[in-house]
Formats: structure tokens, C-alpha cells, sequence
């Protein structure tokens, strides 16, 4: 069975973002870019299912800028066998994202799809059911265990009230969440040989694809900053300012 | 214009949630259907039929829709959306898990998490950990929204007297298998509706100190418990106590972080909280940049005081 995850390039989760000045979006120029950690975590279980032999092949694919072939390197340093590039201008919508991973999914026929349970920048979390939904496959998002075993992927899922346990048929899509693995580090021989692993390029037109944003964004800005607040030398201090000053406790 | 809003509940009671989405569907200004899907959820198609600005309640009972599956529940709500212009949910794990199912199902796009509406077919969303605020434009015939619960106040529980109509559950024959779940018990009020919320960190340490440590203050104040990701990951608490960017988004009168150093994943789920108390040894960790008051020491300390304090 093929393994196929997505991944995307995002800022890095650490970086304090900037709004660009005249409010059109958030500036990516001379920004640490990384790999969505959400991905990588997906990138890690496919590893994984490969190392314990459930996966014959892995593939990675992302939609993204010039550079964002560069985190297709870095998902194969982690591992994966090969990677598809297709190449955009600007960031597609989900809705489009899963349109084309359809697409690829039609053609590679994988067994399974790992994708983050959502990116870090657009915080939409929404590609992966969309893709489950057009492909008419069982999901199972939000995943902290994957076992596969007889045609079948079972699932643990983190979920509002704790977890839950789903068992599907596959081929079935799946949704990262933090709990699911810790993703290694490429190692420096493994960033060498990542080199001369396969890399494809394929337009969203060799898709039949079109990114249609649905979303317009009109304008972005900054959220309202809180009060700067007192720092108190005691708990007693703390108790009265609560009960007398905030009234929160009675 | 008619707004579908889908429900969010356990069978036997509306989820809170589904009050913050209903008052987001009234921002609109236009009559409001509820979709209960549910196996042997009458109880709660009544609930939502008491809701003020609901006209219409669909009730689809079957044992397909027990236990919430994306594939069955999405094939319902894509069936009925095309009768709408809006179709609602909150944005709980449920909502997320199969709200952009049934979107793809009607090829539109999502608008996930929203925070204000501004027209029919604008909106605001928090993206960056809630660092920027995106205004939206949606150009899709029908609006597929996921609501911030905290953006938006509950109506109230009783008012309305909408009509309950039978639905016939929708076709799907996609083999996915509910197995078990393991849900937290907790005498304690859910985390995001509770009012007060007492938070630890990786300073607790352990599962240990949870319960000597914050569990007594928590009694004290009658909060609900909540954690950073690093004391999720070490196992100190269950997932479901996770508060931040990719865990629960939560805006109690009252937040009290304790041992957490608050980075942005973390003050994304905290930061419209109305007060905010910070306990942290480190007299420079940015939660202090967000708290109305902050107190520097040793946790291990400080909360035994508090709780002694509170007595
Ligand atoms: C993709 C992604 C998603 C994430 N999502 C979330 C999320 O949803 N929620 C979230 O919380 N995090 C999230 N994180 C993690 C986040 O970046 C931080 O790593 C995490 O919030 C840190 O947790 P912490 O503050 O408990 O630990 P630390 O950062 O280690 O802070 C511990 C704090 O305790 C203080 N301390 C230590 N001992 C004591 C003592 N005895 N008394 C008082 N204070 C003490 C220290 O000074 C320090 O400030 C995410 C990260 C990524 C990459
Ligand atoms: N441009 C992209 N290229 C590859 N994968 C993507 C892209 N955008 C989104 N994805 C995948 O879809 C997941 C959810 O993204 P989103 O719906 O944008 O939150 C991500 O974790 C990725 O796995």
C-alpha cells in the first residue's frame, strides 16, 4: 500500500508575525519558513507505517512556491521515497487544495492519506475532510494513534470530550493531531540522499484544476492588544484586587 | 435567505455551543432552522425548538447518526444546505470534523472559526494563532460557517416555539465503524463554558501535582481545568484539557495560568479571557504580557497560599 501526504510550507511557528502595512495580509518576505507541524507529524507516521512494513511506498506532495520544494527535501530526509511538486503563485484555499490532492490521489491510488489536522497560518483545518468528502472515503481526523491491519486503519481520535476509537476500511484519509508521534530530525546523510530522491512536477492544468478562491480577503488587521496589567507582590494583594478592583470572586 | 444552524449535542441535551452558534445565525437578521441529528434525540429537538429566533426544528433520528460519524452526518447536511443560504455550526470537534466534509459535498468553501459577522456574506476570522484578524468575503451560494463559541453571547434557553419536523436520514454507505470512546469524567463545569478556568503548565511537573497542587484551588473557585500542550504531551492531564491554537479556545470572567510560560499557541485559546491572573517563577514570561495581574514565585508555594487564603 501507498502512503500520500500533503504537507505546506508555512512561517515558522515560533515567528511573531507582521501585518503588512496596508492591511492586504501578513508579509512571508525574509520570514523563517518551515514545514506545517501538523505535517510533519504526518510525515513522521508515514515514515513510521513504512519502517514497520504496512507502507510499500511513500510520497509527499505540496502546493506551494519555489522554495516549498525545499520541504518536500526536508520530507524526504525524514523518509518518504518521493515527492510531487506543483507549483502556485499564491496560497490556494483548501477547498482547491483538495480538489487537486484528488486529483493525485486518482492517479497514485495510496491506501492512505495523512494530512495536518490543520495549518498553522490560515488555521483552517478544513483540506482533509474536504478531500475525504470528494473522494467519498471514511476519515478519521484529529488522530493521536493509527494502527493499520487487514485492509483496515483504526484510529484513536482526540476529541472534545477526550477520545475515541474508530476503525475504517481503507483506503480512508486521516487528520494529524499533536499527540500522534514526535517527528524525528533529518540526520546530515539522510539531507544528502534526500538530494537525489525523485522529485515530480505537475501543474494544477496537468491536474485539470483551477485555483478558484471562493474567500476574498478583504483586509487584515491586527487584534485589539489587551490593557497592560500590574504585577502584585503578594496573594493577598491578589485576593483583594480580585474580590475588590476585577470583582470576579466573591 | 434561511439559516441552517446544526447541533451540537450528546442525545439527550443541546451542547452550550449550539447556543453561541444559534446567536451568531441571529447576527443575520433571518428566520433559523436547526438540524438535530441524533439516534433517540427527541429531548433535544425540543431544546432547540424552545430557542428564540428558531422557526423550524428538522429532526433526523436514526441510529446512524449514535455516534456522530463525519460520512453519515456531512451526506445529511449536504442534502438539506441547498435549501439555505447559511449553514452553521460551532466550532467544536465535532463541527470541525464534519462541517468541511459536507462543504466539499456541495463544492463550497469553509469559513472556519468565524468571530463577527459582518454582512450576509462577510466575516471576520482569527488566523496566525489569533495574531491577525482576516476579513472574509465568501462569493459561494451557500455560506458553510464554523463559529467561535467565546465571539459570540448564547441566546437563551427558552422563547421560541418552532415546529419539529421529521427528516429522513440520508443514504451513505461508507463503511467507517465507531469502536469506543473514553471520555473524561469530571464533576467540575466544562471547560470552555466554565467562568473561572485555572490553567497549568510543564511547571506542575506531573499528573501528581494537578491534583494536589491546582485541584484544590479549583474546588475553591468551582473552575474548570485547563493545561498547556507541554503538560498534555507529558501526560500530566487528558487531551481534552488542551487550551490554545489547536486545542480549546476559551474566554472565562476569570483565567488563572499557573506555571505557564504562555506562548502565542497558548494565549490564542486565552487571551479574550475578562480577567487574567499569572503565576510563573520567571518575572519575564510573556503570559505576564497578557495578564491584568501577575504574581512571580514558585507555583508550589503560591497556590497552597491562595487556596489557604480563599478558605
Ligand atoms: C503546532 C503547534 C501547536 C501548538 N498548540 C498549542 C496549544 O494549543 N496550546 C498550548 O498551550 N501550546 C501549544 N503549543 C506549544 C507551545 O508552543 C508551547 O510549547 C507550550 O504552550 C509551552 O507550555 P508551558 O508554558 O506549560 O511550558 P514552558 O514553556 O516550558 O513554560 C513553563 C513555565 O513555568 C514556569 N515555571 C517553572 N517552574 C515554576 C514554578 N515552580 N513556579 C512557577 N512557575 C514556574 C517557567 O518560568 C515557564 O515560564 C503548540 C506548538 C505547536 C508547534
Ligand atoms: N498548499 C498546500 N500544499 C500541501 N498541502 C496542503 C496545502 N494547504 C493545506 N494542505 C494540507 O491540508 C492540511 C489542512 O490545511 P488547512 O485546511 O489549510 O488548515 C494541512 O495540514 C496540509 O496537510
Amino acid at each position: 500500500m501507498k502512503v500520500l501526504v500533503s504537507i505546506k510550507r508555512v512561517i515558522d511557528y515560533n515567528v511573531k508575525i507582521r501585518i503588512k502595512p496596508d492591511n492586504s495580509g501578513v508579509e512571508t518576505q525574509n520570514v523563517k519558513m518551515s514545514m506545517n507541524p501538523f505535517d510533519e507529524i504526518a510525515v513522521e507516521e508515514a515514515v513510521r507505517l513504512k519502517e514497520k512494513g504496512f507502507a510499500t511506498e511513500t510520497i509527499a506532495v505540496t502546493f506551494g512556491v519555489t522554495q516549498a520544494q525545499e520541504t518536500l527535501r526536508t520530507a524526504m530526509a525524514m523518509g518518504i521515497d518521493r515527492a510531487i511538486y506543483v507549483p502556485v503563485e499564491t496560497d490556494l484555499q483548501s477547498l482547491t487544495v483538495a480538489k487537486a490532492l484528488k486529483k493525485i490521489v486518482e492517479k497514485e491510488q495510496p491506501g492512505l492519506v495523512i494530512m495536518g489536522k490543520q495549518a498553522i497560518d490560515g488555521d483552517s483545518g478544513q483540506a482533509g475532510p474536504m478531500l475525504a468528502g470528494l473522494l467519498g472515503w471514511p476519515q478519521a481526523t484529529f488522530a493521536s494513534r493509527v494502527e493499520v491491519a487487514d485492509g483496515r486503519v483504526r484510529v484513536v481520535r482526540e476529541v472534545d470530550g477526550g477520545l475515541e476509537t474508530l476503525e475504517a476500511p481503507l483506503p480512508a484519509l486521516i487528520t494529524t493531531d499533536l499527540r500522534l508521534n514526535e517527528p524525528r530530525y533529518a540526520s546530515l546523510p539522510n539531507i544528502m540522499k534526500a538530494k537525489k530522491k525523485p522529485l515530480e512536477n505537475l501543474t494544477l492544468a496537468d491536474l485539470g484544476v483551477e485555483p478558484e478562491p471562493r474567500l476574498k480577503m478583504l483586509r487584515v488587521d491586527e487584534p485589539a492588544k489587551r490593557q497592560a496589567g500590574i504585577k502584585v507582590p503578594d496573594v493577598a494583594t491578589l485576593l483583594d484586587k480580585l474580590r475588590n478592583e476585577a470583582k470576579v470572586i466573591g | 435567505m434561511s439559516i441552517l444552524v446544526v447541533a451540537d449535542h450528546n442525545h439527550q441535551t443541546l451542547r452550550p455551543a449550539t447556543l453561541n452558534a444559534v446567536g451568531a445565525a441571529t447576527k443575520l437578521g433571518q428566520p433559523i432552522t436547526v438540524l438535530v441529528a441524533g439516534h433517540q434525540a427527541a429531548a433535544v429537538a425540543q431544546a432547540a425548538a424552545v430557542l428564540p429566533g428558531v422557526v423550524k426544528v428538522l429532526h433526523a433520528d436514526d441510529a446512524r447518526y449514535a455516534h456522530f460519524l463525519a460520512e453519515p452526518l456531512a451526506a445529511l447536511i449536504a442534502q438539506l444546505a441547498p435549501g439555505y443560504t447559511h449553514v452553521l455550526a460551532a466550532a467544536t470537534a465535532q463541527g470541525k470534523n464534519v462541517m468541511p466534509r459536507a462543504a466539499a459535498l456541495c463544492d463550497v468553501a469553509l469559513l472556519a472559526d468565524i468571530t463577527s459577522v459582518v454582512s450576509a456574506d462577510t466575516f471576520v476570522r482569527p488566523i496566525y494563532a489569533g495574531n491577525a484578524l482576516a476579513t472574509v468575503q465568501s462569493s459561494d451560494k451557500i455560506k458553510f460557517i464554523t463559529v467561535r463559541m467565546t465571539a459570540f453571547e448564547p441566546v437563551a434557553t427558552t422563547g421560541g416555539a418552532a415546529a419539529v419536523e421529521t427528516v429522513g436520514a440520508t443514504p451513505c454507505a461508507i463503511g467507517t465503524q465507531f469502536i469506543s470512546q473514553e471520555l473524561s469524567k469530571s464533576e467540575r463545569p466544562e471547560l470552555t463554558a466554565a467562568r473561572v478556568v485555572v490553567s497549568g503548565g510543564r511547571a506542575l511537573g506531573s499528573a501528581d501535582a494537578f491534583k494536589t497542587v491546582l485541584e484544590p484551588l479549583a474546588d475553591k473557585l468551582n473552575a474548570a481545568i485547563g493545561a498547556s500542550r507541554a503538560a498534555v504531551d507529558a501526560g500530566y492531564v487528558p487531551n481534552d484539557y488542551q487550551v490554545g491554537q489547536t486545542g480549546k479556545v476559551v474566554a472565562p470572567e476569570l483565567y488563572i495560568a499557573i506555571g505557564i510560560s504562555g506562548a502565542i499557541q497558548h494565549l490564542a485559546g486565552m487571551k479574550d479571557s475578562k480577567v487574567i491572573v499569572a503565576i510563573n517563577k520567571d518575572g519575564d514570561a510573556p503570559i505576564f504580557s497578557v495578564a491584568d495581574y501577575g504574581l512571580v514565585g514558585d507555583l508550589f508555594q503560591i497556590v497552597p497560599e491562595l487556596v489557604k487564603q480563599l478558605a
